[in-house]
């Protein structure tokens, strides 16, 4: 699936969604932009695979396993979301 | 699909440290297996010792003890010299604190330095060190200080404010804690400065073989968790099965990737590489892929010993990517936590080159008790045969699952391919020798002088033996054996909540998540809103045992004495007649 590439906004609101649903009272704007999401929400793997699962769902964009180390901070993710596929 | 045996070649099984598995068996012999390590001038034996002060007093003073990566990928090594004097320096630091011989020493941290300095250097000074998991939550942390009358704990700022802060004054034995690092907070000292004023002097507390060493808190399916104390002769099984089940030789590179909060992370994440000379590898960093593969390459890991769920989340990349990285170094991979499904051995060995091999224990036994070894066939799927020394058998089960004990006698199950409870013959050095404070507990882990696993196997014509299920309700997620009560007892207190049960629901990656089913009291609808607010309180207090999945079910099944049935939950879960509950362990 190819799709639009998406505003930074719309990425940000798709990636605080997928965390909710991992961890609904995380605190999101306590944590900074650039910091290591699974350190600052204490994701282990599994709810890091949970956290990929919602994002693709959500998006409609294929995320390959290779693309994981591109999702560590808000930011990053931000990034990954709006550089299209 | 029928999974073809990995046979050895003829270079491989010459070198190993096995090379005669029934010879060797046959002659194996604890107390003669004690030449192997050095002893104490007074007939005592302390783990620290066999670690750390025999090496630093010897040829492999200056030999690289601990290789630390951190999440930056900079590494600092100390040598056996340094981690012996940073010991020396822990242990005369708790006398200065008033924590004495058999007081408990805990700790929680992640994968630092000051781990090993702090474990080592406690039981130097003769006291029982108990490892938590760091990501457990608030809750099962304050529980097992308080099970375990807690004199000290180590952790690290960060984990301090999130877990401990607000819990320590419910531990009224717990006199001190100390933050790892340079920076103190408040009542809880920064660490290092205080090692830094402490004196390097040689400290080691003479101990008795059957002195308590190490406390290692596990779930059960009913009540707090159990406390299993270990004494310092473990560290025989652990120097003696890292040799035949983990191949370790003294100019290894050894990387165990186990939580130190678990029994792994301790008996294989510290001691064992160590009673060997190895070099111990750590990784601060979390599991990602690209990270793995740059640690084995890097570091030059010649023996690894990780977990399915490890490797199975490296399956799921494609095979290029462990091309990109060179692993020439790497000669022996294990692996434990849960069954090793044959594809991850079978894709071990097409993808590193090597097979993984399988093997099974569990906190209560201290050490590997099964395996696949080095100069032996492994067959796919299968955990391998008994360690030498250890004596291993399958129980007929009652009507309960459990091993069936009539008059006293329990009844060994004879033929090939019949399932039965994994029962071990006392006699192994590791073997927990209490659950702290819980002797009834501990008598009933006993039947007709056999330890009962709880869980259930067969074994093969050839005396393979293959993992089937749990006799009981624990679950195996990740690696880590969680106890559906704790986190039915923390599912309870929240108001909505009348009633829950909790499973292992089957995952391909994780083995099982933890999975609730919970009923509301009057007054409460099943709403999303109410879902989600049950995932966050129940993550809030257990961290990563928390339940994953949490489902709303009026009409839980019960026991006669009105229990929640967790086997009905389940087989409603797998889609299996519910009336069949026999057909349950065969899905595993």
């Amino acid at each position: 699936m190819t799709a639009e590439p998406f505003t930074p906004d719309r990425a940000r609101d798709a990636v605080r969604t997928a965390l909710l649903g991992i961890v609904p009272d995380a605190e999101l704007d306590d944590v900074r932009p650039d910091e290591n999401l699974r350190q600052a929400l204490e994701l282990d793997s599994m709810d890091f695979l949970a956290f990929v699962r919602r994002l693709a769902d959500a998006t409609g964009k294929e995320i390959d396993e290779d693309d994981y180390p591109r999702l560590e901070t808000l930011d990053s993710c931000v990034g990954f979301l709006t550089t299209g596929n | 699909m029928q999974w073809q045996p990995i046979g050895k070649p003829a270079s491989i099984r010459a070198a190993a440290n096995l090379r005669d598995y029934t010879a060797t068996c046959r002659a194996f012999d604890w107390t003669a297996a004690r030449a192997a390590l050095s002893g104490l001038p007074d007939g005592g034996l302390n783990i620290a010792h066999e670690a750390v002060d025999r090496h630093a007093e010897g040829a492999r003073a200056d030999h690289v003890a601990l290789r630390w990566v951190d999440r930056t990928d900079t590494v600092t090594e100390l040598t056996y010299a340094e981690l012996a004097e940073r010991t020396n320096r822990f242990a005369a630091l708790l006398r200065e604190l008033g924590i004495h011989r058999g007081d408990r020493v805990y700790t929680l941290l992640g994968r630092v330095p000051d781990l090993y300095v702090v474990v080592l250097g406690a039981l130097k000074a003769g006291c029982v060190v108990s490892p938590l998991f760091s990501a457990f939550g608030p809750e099962p942390v304050r529980q097992r200080l308080v099970l375990g009358g807690a004199s000290l704990l180590v952790t690290s700022p960060a984990l301090y404010r999130r877990k401990v802060r607000d819990i320590r004054h419910q531990v009224p034995t717990l006199r001190h804690v100390l933050l790892s690092g340079a920076t103190g907070e408040g009542d809880a000292p920064a660490l290092e400065p205080m090692l830094t004023a402490s004196s390097p002097a040689p400290s080691l507390v003479s101990t008795a073989p059957d002195d308590a060493a190490l406390l290692h808190f596990t779930s059960g399916t009913t009540g707090t968790p159990k406390g299993a104390l270990h004494v310092h002769e473990a560290v025989l099984a652990h120097h003696v099965t890292a040799a035949y089940a983990l191949d370790l030789r003294a100019d290894d590179v050894f990387w165990c990737t186990a939580d130190p909060g678990w029994v792994t992370g301790t008996s294989y994440g510290i001691v064992a590489p160590l009673t060997h000379g190895a070099t111990l590898v750590s990784d601060e960093g979390d599991f990602e892929a690209h990270r793995w593969y740059r640690v084995l390459d890097r570091q030059g890991v010649t023996v690894w010993y990780t977990a399915p769920t490890a490797l199975r989340m490296l399956m799921r990349h494609g095979d290029g990517l462990a091309e990109g990285y060179d692993l020439s170094a790497l000669r022996f991979i294990a692996s434990v936590g849960e069954p090793l499904n044959p594809e991850a051995v079978v894709w071990g060995q097409a993808t590193l080159g090597l097979p993984v091999h399988d093997n099974w224990w569990q906190t209560e036994t201290g050490a590997i008790m099964i395996g696949n070894f080095a100069a032996e066939e492994i067959r796919p799927g299968s955990m391998g045969r008994p360690v030498p020394g250890v004596e291993v058998c399958l129980l007929r089960r009652g009507a309960e699952g459990r091993a069936l004990v009539t008059g006293g006698r329990v009844h060994p199950v004879t033929a090939a391919g019949e399932e039965g409870e994994l029962a071990i013959r006392p006699g192994w050095p590791s073997m927990f020798r209490a659950y702290w404070n819980d002797p009834e507990r501990y008598a009933s882990a006993f039947a007709d002088g056999w330890y009962l696993s709880g869980d259930v196997a067969r074994r093969d014509a050839d005396g393979y033996y293959w993992f089937v299920g749990r006799a009981d309700d624990m679950i195996k997620s990740a690696g880590h054996l969680v106890g559906p009560f704790e986190v039915e007892s923390v599912l309870l207190a929240h108001p909505a909540v009348a009633e829950a049960g909790v499973i292992g629901k089957p995952d391909p990656v994780a083995g099982e998540l933890v999975k609730a089913f919970v009923s509301l009291r009057p007054g409460h609808a099943a709403t999303e809103e109410l879902r989600l607010e049950l995932l966050a309180f129940g993550r809030r207090a257990l961290g990563a045992v928390a339940p994953k999945e949490i489902e709303f079910d009026p009409d839980l099944p019960h026991t006669r004495s009105g229990k929640v049935m967790r086997r009905l939950l389940k087989a409603r879960e797998l889609g299996l007649p519910e009336g069949d509950l026999s057909t349950l362990e065969a899905t595993r």
